[in-house]
């Protein structure tokens, strides 16, 4: 089985509304600066494109083919795209190259979040007869998940503060980051809640922006002469929809998608969660049994820019920066999808040649 | 020359098809515009409330039908200051995960309270019926506390 690396990453700021800016306009300097990064020239240069976006945020089916137009697809290129997050593009690109289809591949993730009302946009991923004409957005049932913790006293308010002001202070070194700033715990606690037991604070932003990413097989990275980090493993897991089924307090699925991608075959210096609220940046770190030894969102994670559709990438692609940096020789990263957590997505990386 | 005679045809954008909800979704909401509220046994005999079709552990299809209680009790809540546009109502009211009597699983549904010091986790609601019931999960227009 051939190894797979990335060789590319690059993200766009997350900002909190791109104004006048189109999607294709949001991507288009991340994918310029994405093929430079590798020595290339265009989308003609790799095997397979895949792209991650959710037509519910431009509001019309099929929305997600205009992001084509900021690769320039003619001469015709092979091109696919999931209606989630990025990461699993980067898994639909490795089931390419895996199955031989291809050496390379252009992955990106693009979300404009700010014209709709976002959690109200979220609600009709739900149940489409007992949830969705609810219309229960997605900051509601983080909230219901976040008291079932402080109830049975897994967590306090201030373990979910100190996530906070972690997070925005580790920001302050990410020249993307939307919030980042010296906030301390007590900061936190003196906000009013906004969706009681939630602050404001404990929520990610409403972002927009994309990132973009270039993956091939180590004999390709090889001889494209670049430094690389291999992708040893990546699995996702899903579970029920019925949030009543789950055990809202633990990511069963999250633990079940590290044990198979061997995340437990060595020592994991980093970690990027995507925990789009502090509750469950706690849930993850403690469902994949990370201690003090791994740095957790060095980057400031999602609470410091959420992108829709590009952040799970992001994970991914903040860990690839560490170990070529030299930060790190170890890492893994998670995406996730659905309401409270249901499906996730994990991707150990390591050191290769050169990185 | 005349002017050639425009032509006009009466349009309705409209589905010409109606969708069934199946033998388990449909039974729960013919049972809400009977003002009545049925759940289904899981593989382990849980009581799942609105029943599922298939087990989500097992993976078996259910069918054992039970009729539960309109009261039940708040295992979680979210306390929404200010409703969105879109929320089943406009002044402040909660969202909560209710295990109905006679449930072994919580559903979520809203619930209707003055302030957010009157509930409670472990707090008794009960169903407040919508004026008029179609066969729709707003059937229950929300919860109120007992």
């Amino acid at each position: 089985m051939k190894d797979i690396a990335i060789v590319a990453y690059q993200q766009s700021d997350s900002v909190s509304d791109a104004g006048a800016v189109n999607e294709v306009e949001l991507i288009m300097p991340v994918l310029a600066r994405t093929f430079e990064q590798a020595g290339l020239n265009s989308a003609q240069d790799v095997d397979f494109v895949c792209s991650g976006s959710c037509d519910y945020l431009q509001g019309a089916a099929f929305a997600f083919v205009s992001g084509v137009d900021a690769l320039g697809a003619v001469p015709p290129i092979k091109e696919s795209h999931v209606e989630m997050d990025a990461a699993w593009a980067l898994y639909e690109s490795m089931l390419k190259i895996r199955m031989g289809h291809a050496d390379s591949a252009l992955i990106y993730g693009f979300g404009k979040s700010s014209p709709g009302d976002l959690p109200t946009v979220l609600s009709q991923q739900l149940d489409p007869y007992y949830l969705a004409p609810l219309w229960v957005d997605s900051i509601s049932l983080a909230a219901l998940q976040a008291r079932l913790m402080l109830d049975k006293g897994l967590i306090t308010e201030r373990d979910m503060a100190e996530v906070v002001s972690r997070s925005r202070r580790n920001a302050m070194n990410n020249p993307h980051a939307q919030l980042s700033g010296d906030i301390s715990v007590e900061d936190v606690l003196a906000e009013e809640t906004f969706l009681s037991p939630l602050r404001k604070a404990d929520c990610s932003p409403i972002s927009d922006g994309a990132s973009a990413m270039i993956i091939a097989t180590v004999d390709q990275a090889k001889a494209w002469g670049l430094p690389y980090v291999v992708i040893s493993g990546i699995d996702h897991c899903i579970e029920t929809h019925n949030l009543g089924m789950r055990d809202l307090t633990d990511s069963v699925s999250t633990r079940m998608a590290a044990n198979h991608a061997g995340m437990n075959a060595g020592k994991v210096d980093v970690a990027e969660l995507y925990a789009p609220f502090s509750h469950q940046e706690l849930i993850l770190t403690r469902a994949l049994g990370l201690d003090k030894e791994t740095q957790v969102n060095p980057s400031g994670g999602v609470l410091a820019g959420n992108l829709m559709m590009a952040s799970g990438l992001s994970r991914i692609g903040e860990v690839f920066n560490r170990i070529v940096k030299g930060e790190a020789q170890r890492g893994i990263a998670h995406a996730t999808s659905g309401p409270c957590l249901q499906h996730n997505l994990v991707t150990v990386l390591e050191k290769g040649e050169n990185a | 020359m005349s002017q050639p005679e425009t032509l006009n045809q009466a349009f309705e954008l409209g589905y010409t098809y109606t969708r069934s909800t199946g033998p388990v979704i449909g039974r729960f909401l013919t049972a809400l515009k009977n003002r009545k509220i049925v759940g289904i046994k899981a593989s382990d005999s849980r009581v799942i409330v609105p029943p599922m079709e298939y087990d989500p552990d097992t993976a078996e299809e259910l069918s054992e039908f039970v009729d539960v209680g309109e009261q039940g009790e708040i295992v979680s809540f979210a306390w929404v200051k200010e409703p969105r546009e879109s929320h089943p109502m406009q002044v402040p009211f909660a969202w909560a995960m209710i295990k109905l009597d006679g449930a072994d699983v919580p559903m979520v549904h809203c619930v209707a309270a003055a302030a957010e010091s009157d509930i409670a986790t472990g707090a008794r609601v009960r169903a407040v019926w919508a004026d008029e019931t179609i066969g729709f999960i707003t059937d229950i227009r929300c919860f109120e506390l007992v």
